[in-house]
């Protein structure tokens, strides 16, 4: 750094705190950077109300790349998670065709179905080894075919108003924010348990250390096949998860969920994690996802059409994946 | 067999090359000539190697010049060296599995007819060759190389070598992977290639086979040339003195004394897999037991058998006086047991991870999934004092590993050992790739956790260091342990059991 080299009594008053601005991952900077700039284009945005409608918005996405990133640091790729969204949708609606009965009903099963998927991703992976890409992409296949058989080719049926609150209803009367999405509360609450559960657990560790070097980790005593089938059902159960609060906002269609896998695959590399596994963090990842909502919502302010949103996020996954290939060579 | 001395055909003069830290090759000269088989033997790092890859072109020598027919050449290359007529035959094949026999001969110099590859030609060709090996009864042209045995891709590689019209054909380590019938299809091929006027060196470890096919040894040590000999005119024990005669100037800590040693806490009886046979022995608290053999004798297959990686498919293993099945490397860490891998950076660490989750990595693993990560050592293993205990130097404790040095790294795998509290430890090439300072360290911090009360097993290449750290010394030979020699055994003692030579023993050769 040019600054530590001059030590005039300026720098040295400002070295620590630029060292601890420097030690802030850049993605917080580039989220601030949207975000401020997203004010300008839309000066209502820093209000509550707007600024948590934007946030319930982005919260399927951010779940999602919660999940995910689970399976990216263990060397992994979850592909399935879009048709899981999809399924999800579809499924719920059908499972309750608008009975508001048969809600309670309708989400364990969906839940099932999701650690059946979950599991079933990291038995393949672990015992037919075959690769991760492969396994998720044939069941994201065979899940949107699932998706179609089940629901006859066209949505059918419809949610009831209790399977929609989670993603459609507020919080009312919170103080100083007026009323809070219940999608913004579920947000905040998975967003800790996951970092809790990366960072502050056993299995977080081993998922790492799996996703660096898993001839040693099975070395060290990790049974690798338990740690890959958790994180799959874990990112499954957030797709499942996104998928009940999209079908609360966004209603049921046969693509809700085209693209997402996608979108969490670009949030969590935006959010600094390595794609060959083994570095990743949950704050940062979650950061990651937001940014990419808060880009495309200021790409629609400015009035770019939506194709752009899919050329950016291409790009954003070839740059954040060469940047991190550059920083490991140059690191070794 | 009496040559009326031709020029050699190979002449090697001079040949030094540096490494850093390292003086590789010290002035070595050799020469063949032709139908001449010329063995080259030493011990691991003695340069047999290096000279080999300098005499193909992989490497470039600082001093010494290289001569083929009298004319000077210089190799960049191993594709040169090639078309100039030296080919050599690698440990590893380099041969593709799903092609065939005649498409693997004449990969990339497929003979073509109009542009395009005469499949006819290629198989006469190949047939040809293969009959000029004698070989073509039991290997066709159409045969997968995958379904071939070890042997016959040997075989292969040679007659691809032959193909390329190759005058000096260097062998590394021919045999190591082959069964004994195979051995004898191997030499009628290099016999009949001498025959041909082929000249030939021979690099091997296993003493028998060079007194059968080579007319010269020549014998490196440390990088420099000992003596080169008549096979006929010297003996095996005079070959292994001429191989090991070094001085140690190295100060090991003490032996263990016999009140140090306590309990059995392993016991292996006739315990066999698909690479080991019929393994006994004993290992109590406080000793360090050293395990010596040349490579490819089992030593790294009986650490995985016993760490339950290759686990044992027969016989007995008692840990602590209970017989125990070992299937996993979990099962072995449960058992109280530590593996020190011979490779630190690919079996040892999560490089990416930091010092602290290094340190922590085994005994998480014996921990419940949703066991909260202690952030300061309460409860669990006190990772500051276990760093210190094995002197690690770093920055930090949340420094990535992958910053260390080799010598701290090893000391981060040892420290994960530690704080399962391990009662067993295998140690892998304990202080391979790790500078004398730094191996010194090694060796204390062994000797000390011995007299801790720790059952160690270590596993070496480098017979100093077996000799000096190890209180009983087990040798191994073929997939079997041969011999136990009490500690401060002689390199001489150790290497007539490792190349086998105690199966010699009822033979005319003495």
């Amino acid at each position: 750094m040019a600054l530590s080299t001059r030590t005039t009594p300026f720098t040295r008053v400002l070295r620590k705190p630029l060292k601890m601005v420097a030690a802030i991952p850049a993605i917080y900077f580039i989220l601030a950077a949207l975000l401020i700039w997203i004010s300008f284009e839309n000066p209502n945005f820093p209000q509550p109300e707007v600024f948590l409608a934007f946030l319930r918005r982005a919260t399927p996405l951010l779940i999602l790349a919660a999940g995910q990133l689970f399976v990216i640091v263990t060397g992994g790729f979850d592909l399935s998670v879009g048709s899981l969204i999809t399924l999800t949708v579809l499924g719920g609606a059908l499972l309750t065709d608008g009975n508001a009965d048969r809600t309670p009903l309708a989400i364990v099963t969906l839940y099932l179905i999701g650690l059946g998927v979950g599991i079933f991703n990291g038995l393949v992976v672990s015992y037919l080894r075959v690769s991760s890409f492969i396994t998720t992409l044939g069941m994201l296949i065979a899940l949107k075919g699932a998706a179609l058989l089940w629901s006859g080719g066209a949505p059918a049926g419809y949610l009831p108003d209790n399977f929609r609150i989670f993603g459609r209803q507020n919080l009312e009367g919170v103080p100083y924010l007026g009323k809070v999405p219940y999608a913004v509360i579920i947000l905040v609450v998975y967003s800790l348990v996951a970092t809790y559960l990366l960072h502050g657990t056993n299995f977080g560790k081993k998922a790492l250390a799996v996703g660096d070097n898993p001839r040693a980790a099975a070395l060290s005593g990790i049974a690798i096949p338990r740690i890959r089938i958790a994180v799959f059902v874990l990112s499954s159960i957030s797709a499942v998860t996104a998928g009940i609060l999209l079908g609360g906002f966004a209603g049921v269609s046969m693509n809700v969920g085209d693209g997402y896998e996608l979108e969490a695959i670009a949030a969590v590399v935006l959010g600094g994690a390595m794609l060959m596994g083994g570095k990743g963090s949950m704050p940062t990842a979650i950061a990651g996802a937001l940014s990419l909502r808060a880009l495309f919502t200021l790409l629609n302010l400015l009035g770019l059409p939506s194709p752009y949103r899919a050329a950016v996020q291409g790009l954003i996954i070839i740059g954040a994946a060469a940047y991190a290939a550059f920083r490991s060579q140059s690191e070794s | 067999m009496s040559q009326s001395s031709p020029p050699p055909l190979l002449q090697i003069r001079g040949i030094t090359k540096q490494f850093p830290g390292v003086l590789a090759l010290d002035n070595v000269s050799l020469e063949c000539y032709p139908g001449e088989i010329h063995a080259v033997v030493g011990e691991n790092g003695a340069g047999k190697s290096t000279l080999m890859k300098i005499l193909v072109g992989a490497y470039q020598p600082d001093h010494g010049e290289i001569y083929l027919d009298g004319q000077r050449v210089h190799f960049h290359h191993p594709r040169q060296a090639q078309q100039a007529g030296i080919s050599i035959i690698y440990q590893e094949f380099t041969l593709l599995p799903y092609r065939t026999v005649a498409q693997n001969i004449f990969l990339g110099r497929e003979p073509a007819r109009h542009g395009l590859i005469d499949r006819r030609a290629m198989v006469e060709k190949t047939s040809e060759l293969l009959r000029r090996l004698k070989a073509d009864a039991y290997i066709s042209p159409h045969a997968l190389v995958r379904d071939l045995s070890v042997a016959q891709q040997q075989i292969v590689e040679i007659a691809k070598a032959l193909s390329l019209e190759a005058r000096v054909l260097v062998m590394d380590e021919p045999t190591a992977a082959l069964a004994a019938e195979e051995v004898n299809l191997l030499f009628d091929v290099v016999r009949s290639l001498r025959d041909s006027g082929m000249a030939i060196i021979y690099i091997s470890h296993r003493f028998q086979e060079i007194f059968e096919l080579a007319r010269r040894i020549t014998v490196l040590k440390d990088g420099r040339h000992v003596a080169t000999v008549m096979a006929h005119e010297i003996t095996s024990a005079d070959l292994v003195r001429l191989m090991v005669g070094r001085e140690l100037e190295y100060y090991y800590p003490p032996y263990a004394t016999p009140e140090e040693i306590g309990e059995t806490r392993l016991r292996v009886e006739n315990a066999s897999n698909d690479f080991l046979k019929n393994i006994s022995f004993e290992l109590r608290a406080g000793e360090i037991v050293g395990i010596a053999g040349l490579q490819g004798s089992g030593r790294t297959e009986l650490a995985q058998a016993l760490f339950g990686v290759k686990p044992f498919t027969s016989g007995k293993v008692e840990v602590r006086g209970r017989i125990t099945h070992i299937s996993s490397p979990l099962a072995a860490i449960r058992q109280g047991m530590g593996f020190i891998t011979e490779d630190r950076k690919r079996e040892g660490l999560a490089l990416r991870q930091s010092v602290w989750d290094n340190v922590l990595l085994a005994f998480r693993a014996l921990q419940h999934m949703l066991t909260p990560v202690r952030l300061n050592g309460a409860g669990g293993p006190d990772v500051r004092a276990l760093t210190q205990q094995v002197d690690l130097r770093a920055a930090s404790l949340s420094q990535p590993v992958q910053y260390l040095s080799g010598g701290n790294q090893q000391k981060v795998v040892l420290a994960k050992w530690l704080a399962t509290a391990s009662e067993i430890l295998i140690f892998d090439e304990p202080t391979r790739g790790i500078d004398v300072n730094a191996k010194a360290g090694i060796h204390q911090l062994l000797r000390a956790l011995a007299r801790a009360g720790t059952a160690i097993l270590m596993i070496s290449s480098e017979l100093p260091e077996v000799i000096g750290m190890s209180d009983r010394i087990l040798v191994m030979h073929d997939g079997q342990i041969v011999g136990e020699l009490p500690a401060g055994a002689s390199e001489a003692d150790i290497m007539l059991l490792a190349t086998g030579q105690q199966l010699l023993a009822g033979e005319k050769r003495s």
